[in-house]
């Protein structure tokens, strides 16, 4: 199959056919259990945690959750979430650690609301405490990028041992359309700003932050469901397993170093990476 | 004559306040004689300015210093060993301009990318520091913020010392795409062992400190001091007002409403940080005897 553009998958990706998390949960995982709220604060539509059988293994599952329609995105935020919703999914990380189930995140998000109430409840708090806290969290995580990843709002589920992209989905330190309103003052340019800020799911792998690419159905996951979930329950049932037979501190050492050997720089004439 | 001086200047800026209220509101006069603070909109002096180390006189907003000038301010005379100083960013993602932009900055500022990081003294104490200076692409954080954070954190880690970071970004540097963001990732993971390891953390946000440097190591201090009036925030001022069409007040964002809202431990004035660090050094078990021992 030819390899589309970047701007080619980011068409592709906002289809409104894109299957989206509640899609997904119950074609992978078995016995889906949803729990609700930060204990905090409230419940962030935005983020669905729970507790899930992958094959015969107990998962704890975050994922962020596109609206199929209008309704659906009105409870969900259209996918971005407050800092409740990072706080839920750490609750339920922590609580994934305590019982020793491995921890599954599922990013789909333009990035975390930017409003004055999510300023006013510590949005960049909440983030900042999930990179913290995921970099320690004594448990195996994995992340896959369905969609759209959007900067800190999706690094916040996306601090993990292996993370994997799927064929067409992005994963950027700011949106093609905010690069673009930034580079040229100009947000319509977006179609450039998309090949400029380099966000498929090849660059990532270029630069080591994604490990695995999951194959996507001729055009799209859209034209099979069925198909696309069977290649991402595929890579998580041979992923988790793969981890958790792993020495839990050897893991933490390889997801730090996973992270920590990411920069591109030069010291004096000795080129340093 | 003086008068005449400033009558000049005043039209000027006053044309620049009729034209565009944001360049007017962001101080955008000739720096060289006056200094328009950015919350209370009054002119002072730059040389009264300077002289009362960039506090305004009459709001006593908190202006941005340079890493110098705040290691200056901060330290032990003499007591500075400067870490990875010739370290350089290459340009992953290929950004046109990039080099050229860095290059200009490089010899504008005499920096080599936004922070500096080292080890001093504070009263005789110790610690691992870093600093950020504004005038680098308003101290992104891009590979070599990153890196250079992550090292000076690994060393006190390893060398059991208490780390300071003086805060200031616009957030992630665009241009150079997801290894900027993975930057947020890395820095906040050294964090955290450095935490893990019973060591002291504390963060001084200054002005500027937004983005994802609000979203990773600046809002994981065990201590989070802010100076007085400075901005504070995640998201994008202007994005939020184009999402709630309204202009939102300048308290929104302020180190005052971080500190009611429960993100920040105290607002502290800079002729009160060096001897507000060396006591909370001290109190976290911190003493004279470190500089020996290590």
């Amino acid at each position: 199959m030819n390899k589309l553009s970047a701007y080619e998958r980011l068409e592709l990706i906002r289809n409104k056919n894109r299957p989206t998390v509640r899609d997904y949960i119950p074609q992978i995982f078995d016995d889906f259990f949803e729990m609700h709220g930060d204990r905090l604060y409230g419940d962030d539509g935005a983020i669905i945690g729970g507790i899930g059988r992958l094959g015969d293994r107990p998962v704890t599952v975050l994922a962020q959750v596109k609206g199929r329609n209008i309704d659906e995105n009105k409870k969900s935020n259209f996918s971005m979430p407050h800092p409740e919703g990072y706080r839920k999914a750490l609750r339920l990380a922590k609580q994934a650690e305590k019982f020793n189930r491995p921890v599954i995140c599922l990013i789909d998000t333009p990035g975390a609301f930017c409003g004055v109430e999510a300023e006013a409840r510590g949005q960049g708090e909440a983030i900042a405490r999930n990179l913290a806290e995921f970099m320690l969290l004594r448990t195996p995580v994995i992340s896959i990028v369905l969609g759209e990843g959007g900067s800190g709002g999706a690094l916040a589920l996306g601090v993990c041992d292996e993370l994997a992209m799927l064929e067409n989905a992005l994963y950027s330190v700011i949106s093609p359309r905010g690069f673009a309103n930034i580079l040229w003052k100009d947000a319509s340019r977006e179609e450039e700003a998309c090949q400029i800020v380099k966000c498929t799911a090849e660059d990532l792998m270029g630069f080591g932050v994604a490990e695995t690419i999951i194959p996507e159905p001729v055009g799209g996951a859209h034209n099979d469901l069925y198909k696309i979930s069977e290649n991402i329950k595929e890579f998580l049932l041979e992923k988790t397993e793969e981890k958790c037979q792993k020495d839990i501190d050897v893991l933490l050492k390889e997801r730090y170093t996973k992270f920590r050997k990411i920069g591109e720089f030069e010291e004096s004439e000795n080129i340093a990476n | 004559m003086l008068e005449d001086l400033f009558k000049v200047v005043k039209t000027r800026f006053n044309g620049i306040e009729g034209k565009n209220n944001d360049d007017a509101r962001k101080g955008n006069i000739p720096e060289d004689l006056l200094f328009k603070c950015p919350r209370c909109l009054q002119t002072v002096f730059s040389e009264e300015f300077s002289a009362l180390n960039k506090v305004c006189p009459n709001c006593n907003y908190h202006g941005r210093l340079t890493a110098k000038e705040r290691l200056k301010l901060t330290i032990d005379k003499g007591s500075f060993i400067e870490y990875d100083k010739d370290m350089l960013s290459k340009n992953p993602i290929d950004f046109p301009g990039y080099p050229e932009k860095q290059a200009k900055l490089r010899s504008e500022t005499n920096l080599k990318d936004a922070i500096i990081t080292g080890e001093a003294t504070i009263r005789g104490i110790k610690t691992v520091l870093g600093i950020m200076d504004s005038r680098y692409m308003m101290a992104s954080m891009g590979s070599v913020v990153g890196e250079k954070l992550t090292r000076a954190i690994e060393t006190a880690t390893e060398r059991k010392l208490p780390i300071i970071i003086f805060c200031a970004s616009g957030g992630a540097r665009m241009q150079e795409g997801i290894i900027s963001l993975m930057q947020m990732a890395k820095t906040s993971g050294a964090i955290a062992k450095h935490s893990e390891q019973g060591l002291f953390y504390l963060t001084v946000l200054t002005d500027p400190t937004t983005g994802g440097v609000t979203a990773s190591f600046a809002s994981l201090g065990d201590v989070i001091i802010a100076e007085p009036k400075v901005v504070i925030g995640f998201a994008g001022r202007r994005v939020i007002e184009g999402t709630i069409r309204q202009r939102l007040p300048d308290y929104f964002q302020s180190a005052e409403f971080m500190l009611e809202k429960g993100f920040v431990d105290m607002i502290v004035e800079r002729k009160r940080m060096r001897s507000t660090l060396a006591h909370l050094l001290k109190l976290h078990g911190y003493t004279d005897e470190n500089r020996y021992n290590n």
